[in-house]
């Protein structure tokens, strides 16, 4: 009979991004059982709609995390103004994607370089994180900041790229797809990087979709859903299919989302193509009133954002359902089994965004 | 409008509606809860493919929810969060904090408006 | 073979320059479009109050009566919102960030009230001509 022990996992520890804690139940080194405590960085940000008008909340809705700092943004600014009965004009809405697309370009490459530092690999950690400064420059080129843009409101745009430098994007983007397929190459074909990633923390497709797996980690286990393909924003108007893999294990995952930042540099040249000239944004008049589901799919999976407002200026309630709150049963699951060693290369591959799941 | 299948049920028809849901291969997205006069407003969303379906129905403040988390294992983060921040009384829950999933100072911090 | 591709690697970054900028001895050239810090034009200020308004933290405040204009530096998330509402456009926003400091700094400008024009003296002369 072995015996049993309790370590303890986080919230400090040097592998993990952000802070979270997990018992995990040890028979020897194996992981039998793993019971996660999450709220060290709980800011209550969702009863701040109570303080700040319907306006001014979209710079606090910005702040929930700051890799997904846009789309928090979007969603929250979509979901208002569907409940006004706003129609942002056709070039906002391929601004959006654009911002959008280079946001998970950006997400993604961030998650490879923690990846690489999670497995020793800190060479490959510093090449990805560089690569990512290339976009945080087109960041601040384009909107004046590098992690927080305060580019969204509601009724559209507050600045606009001109078509020169959407063309100086692409350019830059080709450019480094070159460098990105000398990582890919390293990520996926090297010989200890793969001894580490394959045939563990295995998900089913049929277990991924009990326990409500999103994004990335459910469309490595075979189920074919991407938030993106409702159409919201310009996305309609562009041509991509969900990148899926039938394996199911951390490699799967790695070249999903590999595979993933080429297609958002297909499809941000895809956008630079089909933009139209135009406004930017329309003015806002009245109170919201009514209430509305809004889905969007961020680079770690659907995030949902729920707006209940009844005609004065300040929401009723605004309900932040971030992918990552999903994923943390599939966590669970995920960790029964592997070995104590695998633990955090198995908690990143879900891609753990703490600051989003407790707001 | 809100661009998903809303359905007004009865607190009491929880159970047999979120049955019929697992039966129909739905997976859940997420509870939420927003607080009113009388008590809370409950919402909970169910997906399949790229539809939605939402239940929704109003308890009062002291009224008892059985928890959904022997039919969808997922539900016992959203259940343990919306009876930390609202102080909804939810039974039965397969994983139970008991009030302690966010270290808050104060308890029931959503509950008062 | 892997010797040879290493040595190549091994002689281009010998003889190629840092990729990494040498800060502070180079310093940073900012972007146009970067929001550093709000900078004031205080002599078209008119003290409407409609920046302290706006702005979501409260980093602003006006006091028409001292004509004076506050702004607390670590308060301001630089979102922009007062310089578009600005109704005389004398608010700005600069590129270059606030230094870093030991305690939150509140920076103070006040416009000095223009001294009334002194009425030229005109000769009696002058005034037949005219």
């Amino acid at each position: 009979m072995a015996t049993r022990s309790i370590v303890p996992f986080g919230p400090q520890h040097p592998v993990l991004p952000e802070p979270i804690h997990l018992d995990l139940v040890l028979e020897d080194e194996t992981v039998v059982e793993a019971i996660p405590s999450i709220g060290f960085i709980h800011r209550g940000l969702e009863k701040l709609v109570e303080k700040k008008d319907f306006n001014e909340y979209v710079y606090v809705a910005e702040r929930i995390c700051g890799i997904c700092s846009f789309m928090h943004g979007m969603g929250y600014c979509e979901a208002v103004e569907h409940v006004m009965g706003i129609e942002i004009p056709d070039r906002a809405k391929y601004l959006r994607t654009i911002w959008c697309e280079m946001s998970r370009i950006h997400s993604h490459l961030l998650w490879l370089g923690l990846l690489a530092d999670g497995f020793g690999f800190e060479s490959l950690f510093m090449e990805s994180w560089r690569m990512r400064e290339k976009i945080l420059d087109m960041f601040e080129y384009s909107t004046g900041g590098r992690v927080i843009f305060s580019v969204n409101k509601i009724g559209g745009q507050r600045k606009d790229m001109d078509d020169e430098m959407i063309r100086n994007f692409v350019t830059i983007l080709s450019g480094m797809e070159k460098d990105l397929r000398l990582l890919a190459r390293t990520f996926l074909d090297d010989y200890a990087v793969k001894s580490r990633l394959q045939g563990v923390g295995i998900l089913t497709a049929q277990q991924a979709h009990d326990l409500g797996a999103v994004g990335p980690f459910m469309r490595a286990s075979g189920i074919a859903l991407d938030t993106r393909k409702r159409g919201y924003a310009a996305y309609g108007d562009l041509d991509f299919e969900p990148i899926i893999s039938n394996i199911g294990d951390s490699y799967a995952r790695t070249d999903v989302r590999i595979n993933e930042i080429f297609q958002s540099i297909d499809l941000i040249r895809q956008a630079a193509a089909k933009i139209p000239a135009g406004e930017v944004a329309v003015p806002v008049k009245g109170f919201p009133k009514g209430e509305y589901f809004m889905r969007v799919e961020q680079p770690r999976g659907e995030a949902l954002y729920y707006v209940r407002s009844n005609g004065t200026k300040f929401l009723e309630r605004m309900r932040v359902r971030t992918p990552t709150f999903a994923n943390l049963p599939g966590l669970i699951e995920v960790l029964k089994g592997c070995q104590l060693a695998d633990v955090p290369i198995l908690i990143l591959t879900i891609d753990p965004c703490i600051s989003c799941t407790e707001r | 409008m809100t661009d998903a299948n809303q359905i007004a049920i009865l607190p009491g028809e929880l159970l047999p509606n979120v049955l019929k849901m697992r039966a129909e291969e739905y997976r859940l997205i997420q509870i939420c809860s927003t607080r009113t006069k009388e008590g809370f407003d409950l919402v909970y969303s169910f997906g399949k493919e790229y539809d939605m379906t939402n239940l929704i129905f109003s308890v009062g403040e002291d009224d008892e929810v059985i928890s959904i988390s022997d039919i969808f294992p997922p539900a016992f983060l959203y259940e343990n969060e919306i009876h930390d921040l609202f102080g909804i009384n939810i039974k039965m829950m397969n994983v139970d904090y008991k009030g302690n999933l966010y270290r808050l100072s104060q308890k029931t911090p959503y509950k008062n408006i | 073979m892997s010797v040879i591709s290493f040595s190549r690697t091994i002689l281009k970054n010998l003889f190629s320059k840092p990729v990494t900028r040498l800060y502070p001895a180079v310093p940073r050239e900012y972007p146009a479009r970067t929001r550093g810090q709000i900078g004031i034009d205080i002599d078209s200020c008119i003290f409407c109050g409609i920046c302290s308004k706006k702005c979501p933290t409260g980093a602003i405040t006006v006091d028409k009566a001292a004509t004076s204009w506050s702004i607390e530096r670590f308060g301001c998330i630089q979102c922009g919102a007062c310089t578009e509402v600005c109704p005389k456009k004398c608010l700005s926003m600069l590129t270059n960030y606030t230094d870093p400091q030991p305690k939150k700094s509140v920076d103070l400008y006040t416009k000095t009230p223009a001294e009334p024009e002194k009425p030229v003296e005109v000769s009696p002369a002058e005034k037949k001509e005219q």
